[in-house]
């Protein structure tokens, strides 16, 4: 039986320990500040176990190498920053197409451009949903302290298996770069999901985009016999391209509806709320712990005050905000951007609660008082 | 004494979409038989193109084949050749997929010595999209956006994989199918990074904008400036001015990436439980 262990890590290397955990067995990726820590862990720690890492010539190139990997059977993984993610988002949206299952880390830093690179930011909450061209689903998970990104790394990996979608972890630089104590888990303890495969006997009627039940298809290793075809071009059920209206749409419906039907298990949160708030701070990634901290500081003061906090931000959680705008007076959304996540709350709140944001882009943290400052003045 | 041929086809994909008198299809039929004399495993090979006329190659291959992004074929290889080494990896990529936007990918493929055979399909021309110049489109040549001349250089495609540390490189054309079919299997058994260029024949798009004619003609220009290579060594270079050479043109032995790789693996594999 394995024991539980206690370490002192940065959020980049709990990305590390959590993808090994989630069984993890190949890197690639282009170092940028602040992720290039856990293409460091990875490149130590992979071999150990048997698995591979490579470091490629740029962004697009790791991104590229880990779908090739996938679908050759690895659990594959990339980790980026800003300027990175935005080179990587051709073959992102390529590996939704082929539904290749992969993680995408983004420690985000400010931009545009080389921006900030050692200063937090939380400005790619868009680029994660639409950097890609066209109308796709995506999941994009994020961690608000170092214990909770290795526990969303598996869940990453997971619901990219599941799903067989890339899944997108957004690490703030706070997040990234902070250490905390952390509990790993003993392995047996952890839940890990494997892609379903088809077997060898359904090589004869074997369809690899095939609609089944769930929308989701058994994926075959490249090698074991199946020979299909993968393209990015919309294809019909045998994987081959079909430009007709109809199968499109077709594609285009089952992509979406595979995430879209199972939104109860994709979108994780965390609240503390009474029930009887006259005003809630909507947080994610580092923010939340200032968002914490306020509200216990003016519950103090007798406020009604409490907390949500997002861990999934695509898909966005419509259902749960919605019925929080029907309960509450307002609803704050602090972000370390200029206001992106907070269009999505006004658009499911639609009027029932008012939606103020505390925005800071200039690479500094939105601190306890500047929450504190934002209650106190909705009162 | 034509081989079988067909398990190596989608026959419900063809015929192909190639325009009449192309390459193309030249290449693709040289390379099903190259493969079947290679004796290579069918079911464990994977093949990958990029976008272009030539990228649609894999889509008419029996085998596991993935048609990505434009210009990526080599990186999506590299992922499948690292997290399975068992399999055989091939490319197919155009001079503009291949040279422009995965010029940067080819070096540092042929730099690893990533045991992946790339066949580039070389018609000095973007096919698909209606013939704009490539890297490879000769200087003074017209294009539909060198409307007055082409004033780039074109690449040496071979020297700059040989340089770039290719173990294998070679060049055939689709007037010399024969020759072409020996050159991809050595290609193919060739362990290590293997780079087979291919000239072939876009009338459509180059031939008749640039008054070569047409496929005839095109392919008659081949036969006027192919010279094997051994013989294109022994020419002083005066001689040499506007001819090609075909053949193997460097082959040698060099530790391959994926072996490498795995050397790691053992050693720290075997460090973690002497401890
Ligand atoms: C990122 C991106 N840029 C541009 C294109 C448009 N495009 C498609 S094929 C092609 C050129 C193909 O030329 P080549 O590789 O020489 O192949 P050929 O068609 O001549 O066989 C271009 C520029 C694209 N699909 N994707
Ligand atoms: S456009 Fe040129 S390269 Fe493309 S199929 Fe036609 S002849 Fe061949």
């Amino acid at each position: 039986m394995s024991k539980s262990i206690t370490l002192l890590l940065q959020g980049d290397e709990a990305v590390v320990e959590g993808g090994m955990a989630a069984g993890a067995d190949f890197f690639a990726g282009y170092p940028i500040t602040p992720a290039s820590e856990i293409a460091e862990g990875f490149a130590e720690q992979l071999p150990e176990k048997g698995g591979k890492f490579i470091q490629m010539e740029d962004e697009i190139a790791g991104m590229g190498c880990i779908v090739g990997a996938s679908l050759a059977g690895a659990k594959a993984i990339t980790a980026t920053s800003g300027p990175g993610f935005s080179l990587k988002q051709e073959n992102l949206g390529f590996a939704i197409m082929v539904e290749a299952p992969c993680v995408v880390v983004n420690v985000q830093r400010v931009g545009p451009s080389t921006g900030l690179p050692t200063s937090p930011s939380q400005g790619d909450i868009m680029q994660a949903k639409w950097g890609t061209h066209g109308d796709h689903p995506i999941i994009a998970l994020s961690p608000s302290s170092v214990s909770e990104t290795f526990d969303l790394t598996v869940t990453a990996f997971n619901l990219a298996e599941k799903y067989r979608i890339p899944v997108i972890l957004l690490l703030d630089e706070i997040v990234g770069h902070m250490r905390e104590k952390i509990t790993i888990p003993p392995a047996d303890e952890l839940e890990i999901v494997n892609r379903k495969k088809p077997k060898p006997e359904d090589n004869d009627n074997f369809y690899p985009y095939e609609e089944t039940e769930d929308l989701i298809p058994p994926m075959p290793d490249y090698g074991t016999g199946f020979k299909y075809h993968s393209t990015g071009l919309f294809h019909d059920k045998t994987g081959f391209p079909r430009g007709k209206t109809e199968d499109a749409r077709k594609l285009m419906d089952r992509l979406m509806g595979k995430i879209n039907n199972n939104l109860d298990d994709i979108i994780h949160l965390e609240e503390d709320l009474n029930g009887d708030e006259d005003v809630v701070v909507l947080a994610y990634g580092s923010t939340v712990r200032s968002a914490i901290s306020a509200v216990n500081q003016v519950r103090e003061d007798g406020v009604k005050a409490g907390w949500v906090k997002l861990k999934t931000i695509w898909p966005f959680a419509d259902d749960y905000v919605r019925e929080l705008a029907e309960k509450v007076d307002r609803i704050i959304v602090p972000e370390l951007n200029m206001g992106q996540l907070i269009g999505e709350v006004k658009r499911v709140a639609a009027g029932k609660a008012e939606v103020t944001g505390i925005n800071r882009y200039d690479g500094t943290l939105i601190t306890p008082a500047d929450v504190v400052a934002e209650i106190k003045g909705a009162l | 004494m034509d081989v079988n041929i067909d398990k190596y086809l989608r026959q419900d994909k063809l015929p192909h979409i190639w325009c009449p008198g192309c390459g193309h299809g030249t290449v693709l039929g040289s390379f099903v038989r190259a493969f079947d004399q290679s004796g290579l495993d069918q079911d464990k090979t994977v093949v990958i193109s990029g976008i272009g006329c030539s990228g649609r190659a894999s889509g008419y291959l029996n085998f596991d084949t993935l048609h990505v992004t434009h210009g990526r074929a080599l990186t999506f290889a590299t992922g499948v050749k690292m997290a399975n080494p068992e399999l055989n990896v091939i490319v197919m990529t155009g001079d503009g997929d291949g040279a422009a936007i995965g010029g940067n990918h080819l070096i540092h493929s042929s730099r690893r010595n990533i045991d992946i055979t790339v066949v580039l399909f070389n018609n000095n021309i973007y096919g698909m999209t209606g013939g704009q110049f490539s890297p490879m489109t000769p200087t003074g040549d017209t294009a539909t956006t060198s409307p007055y001349g082409n004033i780039d250089q074109n690449f040496d495609l071979c020297e700059l994989a040989k340089s770039s540390g290719a173990t294998f490189v070679g060049r055939g054309a689709s007037y010399q199918p024969r020759k072409m079919i020996k050159l991809m299997k050595e290609g193919l058994l060739h362990k290590g990074f293997a780079f087979v260029e291919t000239l072939t024949q876009c009338p459509v798009n180059y031939g008749k904008r640039n008054k070569i004619g047409g496929a005839r003609d095109m392919l008659k220009w081949q036969d006027e400036n192919l010279v094997p290579a051994k013989k294109y060594e022994k020419m002083d270079p005066a001689e040499r001015e506007g001819l090609i050479s075909t053949g193997i043109l460097h082959q040698v032995v060099k530790e391959e990436y994926t072996d490498k790789y795995k050397n790691v693996i053992n050693t720290v594999m075997a460090g973690e439980s002497n401890e």
